[in-house]
């Protein structure tokens, strides 16, 4: 298989890939990672005429923190460079815990985090995480940056709200208030497969109490839904046993899922509940674990 | 453009298309790439949308480098650009422009297998040889940046690439061999 004919640019600022972009219209497609745009162009189900492949642009590999503890993920920042980061190891448990989990090895040195939230697929797990975390994405486009909270920028399965000249150049992560504690699990048939299920959960906790929740759903629904009632029902309390089930019931009646080859619907809300309370519950665990 | 008589390193190699459209010729986008393939430098006129599976097979005519599923699940494809594995199905040829390609074919000197071939026929890591070539070069990748992997950090490493024959016990024994020769050839210090 090979892609239908296109024009390919390797623009090496910003403004010029913007310039290329705003000339290609709606014809014109930012190529990233390449791990969800190749396969998509080789099948044919995308044939832009034009290719802008950002890969030459210079200083858009980071992930760092702000002073005050705000994450900012660059646009050419890989899965694998956020699986081995020490940074996140030690600040961001649900996107640590989900970085290995996302594709398999060898995608995960091409694939971008930014590139994935772009794609906007109901199955992406970077979506979830970040929407967990209440993060945005930062577009450029002619008329410099703008700031789009994950709960607006994807607009429908494969749809984002970027305008055919704008490029998203970061993810940013706000800063915790307080400690932050989470994880995300996914289950999935084999090492590459999307998932059958999703699910993130990140808290900012001061002392016992939950002073943040978010807990966001993968591939159970048209897009990935973020469990408002199920965070609601974390918020202002301590991780208790009945807080965490309500939790758990709460996200399993946000799940939309449906029945195909991956399991049944039941199933599938089953799943969104247990994922959910194990995580919660080994959020609970983890101060005593550090106490002793 | 120079073009050197004699001495393969020095052609400039052309990739004849079948034409299924019907744009004029001069409509046809072109890229000029230069990259280094095994060590070798190499220029190429490539059409944006060729796959570097295809520059590698069809182009460079370095076959060991297979095409499986064709679409980014398999793993036969696994080459290393710049030291780190990618899906030759998955990345469009132009994009190797300045960069560094190394196939299975890079493995072996002219003597000398590399350890990891050595590893594959000692531990039995092989069977019809198809998933092989892949394999090996993401073991390589790993074992470049992780000398002394566990067997845990080896299957993980490799979980990219399907093999249909062997049940990857003995691939696994092969890169753990692999590893544990290439330690004892190390420079000590
Ligand atoms: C075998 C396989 C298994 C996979 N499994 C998973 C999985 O389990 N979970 C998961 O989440 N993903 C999975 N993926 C997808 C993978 O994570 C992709 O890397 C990701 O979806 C897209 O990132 P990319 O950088 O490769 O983007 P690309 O493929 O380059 O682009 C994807 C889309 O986003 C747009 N885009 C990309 N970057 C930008 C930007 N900076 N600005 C504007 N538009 C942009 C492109 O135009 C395109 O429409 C899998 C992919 C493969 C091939
Ligand atoms: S042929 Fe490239 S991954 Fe299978
Ligand atoms: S040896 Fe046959 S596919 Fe691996």
């Amino acid at each position: 298989m090979y892609p239908s004919r296109f024009r390919y640019e390797a623009p090496h600022t910003v403004a010029e890939a913007i310039r290329l972009l705003a000339a290609g219209g709606d014809n014109a497609k930012v190529l990233a990672g390449g791990q969800s745009l190749v396969p998509l162009m080789k099948l044919r189900f995308a044939a832009p005429e034009l290719v802008v492949d950002i890969n030459n642009l210079p200083g858009l590999s980071y992930h760092r923190a702000d002073p005050d503890g705000t994450l900012r993920i660059g646009a050419l920042c890989r899965h694998a460079d956020l699986e081995r980061s020490a940074l996140l190891a030690g600040t961001q448990p649900t996107m640590a815990a989900a970085a290995p989990l996302i594709a398999d090895p060898i995608v995960r040195n091409r694939g971008t985090l930014v590139g994935s939230l772009c794609h906007a697929d109901p199955q992406g797990d970077w979506a979830s995480v970040v929407l967990s975390l209440g993060g945005s994405v930062v577009a450029e486009g002619p008329d410099g940056r703008r700031s789009i909270p994950m709960t607006d920028f994807v607009t429908g399965p494969f749809q984002n709200l970027l305008a055919p000249d704008e490029i998203a150049v970061e993810a940013v992560i706000p800063a915790a208030q307080g400690e932050r504690r989470g994880g995300y699990l996914k289950l999935e048939r084999r090492v590459g497969d999307f998932a059958t299920v999703g699910v993130a959960v990140s808290l900012e906790t001061a002392g016992e109490v939950v002073r943040r929740a978010g807990i966001a759903l993968t591939g159970v629904g048209a897009s990935t839904i973020a469990a408002s009632a199920a965070a609601a029902a974390l918020t202002g309390h301590s991780l208790t046993a009945e807080s965490i089930a309500a939790a758990a019931s709460a996200a399993a009646e946000a799940a939309r899922p449906r029945t195909d080859h991956r399991g049944s619907a039941e199933y599938k809300r089953h799943m969104v509940a247990t994922f959910v309370e194990r995580i919660l519950t080994r959020c609970s665990a983890e101060p005593a674990e550090r106490a002793a | 453009m120079q073009r050197r008589a004699g001495g393969k390193g020095g052609l400039i190699m052309t990739i004849v298309y079948s034409d299924r459209e019907d744009e004029a010729a001069a409509q046809v986008p072109m890229r000029r790439i230069k990259f280094t393939v095994n060590g070798e430098k190499k220029i190429a006129e490539v059409e944006p949308r060729l796959l570097l599976a295809h520059l590698i097979r069809q182009g460079l005519r370095l076959t060991g480098t297979h095409t499986g599923c064709d679409t980014t699940n398999c793993g036969a494809c696994t080459v290393l650009v710049d030291g780190q594995a990618v899906k030759s199905c998955t990345m469009l040829a132009v994009q190797v422009d300045g960069h560094e390609i190394q196939t299975v074919e890079g493995l072996a000197s002219a003597s000398e297998l590399h350890p990891l071939q050595e590893g594959f026929r000692e531990e039995h890591g092989l069977q019809c040889g198809f998933c092989t070539p892949g394999m090996m070069l993401a073991a390589k990748a790993l074992l470049d940046r992780n000398p002394d992997p566990t067997e845990e950090e080896v299957r993980w490493a490799l979980s990219g690439n399907l093999c249909r024959c062997t049940g990857y016990q003995n691939i696994v024994k092969s890169v753990l061999w692999a590893a544990a020769k290439l330690r004892a050839q190390a420079p000590a210090d």
